[in-house]
């Protein structure tokens, strides 16, 4: 079996993240959209890592690991103060600005 | 002999390509973690999402340690798994389990386009890395020498260390982040015990114990009314229920007998009772404010302890 699955792989659930991203209305679902693209980055830079033979790669899904976390808290923080004064987790009903 | 050639097999196929094991798990794993995928993108209820996008990191996880990135295969687990995904949940139980999807569109044919644009991807993806030639693998066996997570730890406290205190200081800040964003600042003076209190009292509730029923009467069932210091029964030391059915005791009884002490004959006599009778027949019609069902002869309407009735059955009502 060639590495090149791997890749394949990772393109497929970065896009199904991405189409999760755009079709999905729930705020919480959106976010676990944009995880699943971390994730499937994460696995693209292990194969590359391993086709290499360079840890760099690895050290990098590290890094995009521990910048995910930190992303999550604050996002989720962000969305419990929406819900909190808009009764509401989907994102079409944040419009503000517009009008 | 057979031995001898298949150990250089065995370690060239080790260095780059996959094993027929790792294929198996691949090809096994795989199908598995689109599914998941696909249930993210398509479950009605967010808490199935968050379960789908839980089984895609458990099985990157087993895919990482099968490429030889044991660490990070682990930390997959941990930090993603155990940490993140549960904040996910923790935060679709506050935000509501059954918050649902709407259908509607608020921008024409963006369900489509979406869909669209996410093909789209998938093929720009698929067909770069179908066109790219990759060089032969050369695996990380020599990168790995002693082990997986000391090469690391020489990379990351090596060459990357600058990036590994510029991340803990996100860390940190996205902490601190988190806590002003959720920090809800109190509009509305704290209500305590004493706050609570004084507000009793400016009330004018009843500061005492409601009186138990059956005090100092003949009888101490739960539908005998007390009598006060005065001899007079208390209306609201029988149970609000009770009251409510009219399930109290004739109270015509009582008021004879309780006239009779009061009037100061306590042996009791003919002249006694018909002035009992007289001070009913007099006292009726300005009775009380609630009349049982079979039109009880109110005993005492000035009672000294009516001022305080009122609030009383107000609060036990």
């Amino acid at each position: 079996m060639s590495l090149v699955n791997y890749l394949v792989l990772s393109a497929i659930l970065f896009s199904l993240g991405a189409t999760t991203v755009l079709l999905r209305r729930n705020a919480i679902i959106v976010f676990m959209g944009v995880e699943l693209m971390l994730n499937a980055s994460n696995l693209a830079l292990v194969t590359f890592s391993r086709m290499h033979g360079n840890l760099t790669g690895q050290v990098l899904a590290f890094f995009v690991m521990v910048v995910a976390a930190a992303e999550v808290v604050v996002g989720l923080a962000v969305i419990i103060a929406i819900f909190r004064t808009r009764k509401s987790a989907s994102v079409d009903d944040v419009n503000l600005l517009k009008s | 002999m057979s031995a001898l050639a298949a150990g250089p097999v065995l370690a060239t196929l080790h260095a780059g390509q996959a094993s027929t094991g790792e294929a198996i798990l691949f090809w096994v794993l795989a199908p598995i973690m689109v599914l998941a995928a696909l249930g993210l993108l398509l479950a009605r209820k967010a808490v199935h999402a968050a379960l789908a996008v839980i089984l895609v990191m458990i099985c990157l996880a087993f895919m990482y340690v099968a490429q030889d990135a044991v660490f990070l295969g682990v930390v997959q687990v941990v930090v993603y798994t155990g940490a993140i995904m549960m904040l996910f949940l923790f935060v679709l139980m506050l935000v509501g389990v059954d918050q649902s999807d709407s259908l509607v569109e608020t921008i024409r044919g963006q369900r489509w386009i979406g869909l669209l644009a996410g093909i789209g991807l998938a093929v720009v993806l698929a067909g770069v890395v179908g066109r790219a030639t990759f060089p032969p693998a050369t695996g990380l066996d020599s990168a790995n020498d002693p082990s997986n997570p000391e090469g690391l730890a020489r990379l990351v406290f090596g060459s990357y260390v600058f990036a590994f205190e510029a991340v803990g200081a996100l860390l940190v800040t996205a902490a601190l982040g988190a806590l002003v964003l959720t920090h809800r600042r109190r509009l509305t003076p704290r209500v305590g015990q004493r706050e609570l209190a004084d507000a009793r009292v400016k009330a004018g509730a009843v500061l005492t114990p409601l009186p138990a029923p059956g005090v100092y009467a003949r009888h101490n069932a739960m539908d005998v009314p007390a009598l006060g210091p005065d001899g007079r029964p208390l209306e609201h030391s029988v149970p609000r229920v009770l009251r409510v059915r009219g399930q109290q005791a004739d109270e015509r009884e009582y008021a004879a007998r309780i006239e009779r002490v009061l009037a100061g004959e306590w042996a009791g006599g003919e002249g006694s009772t018909a002035l009992a009778t007289t001070t009913e027949a007099v006292e009726t019609p300005g009775s009380d404010e609630n009349p049982p069902p079979h039109a009880r002869p109110d005993v005492g309407a000035p009672v000294p302890g009516a001022a305080t009735d009122k609030p009383a059955q107000e609060e036990q009502g």
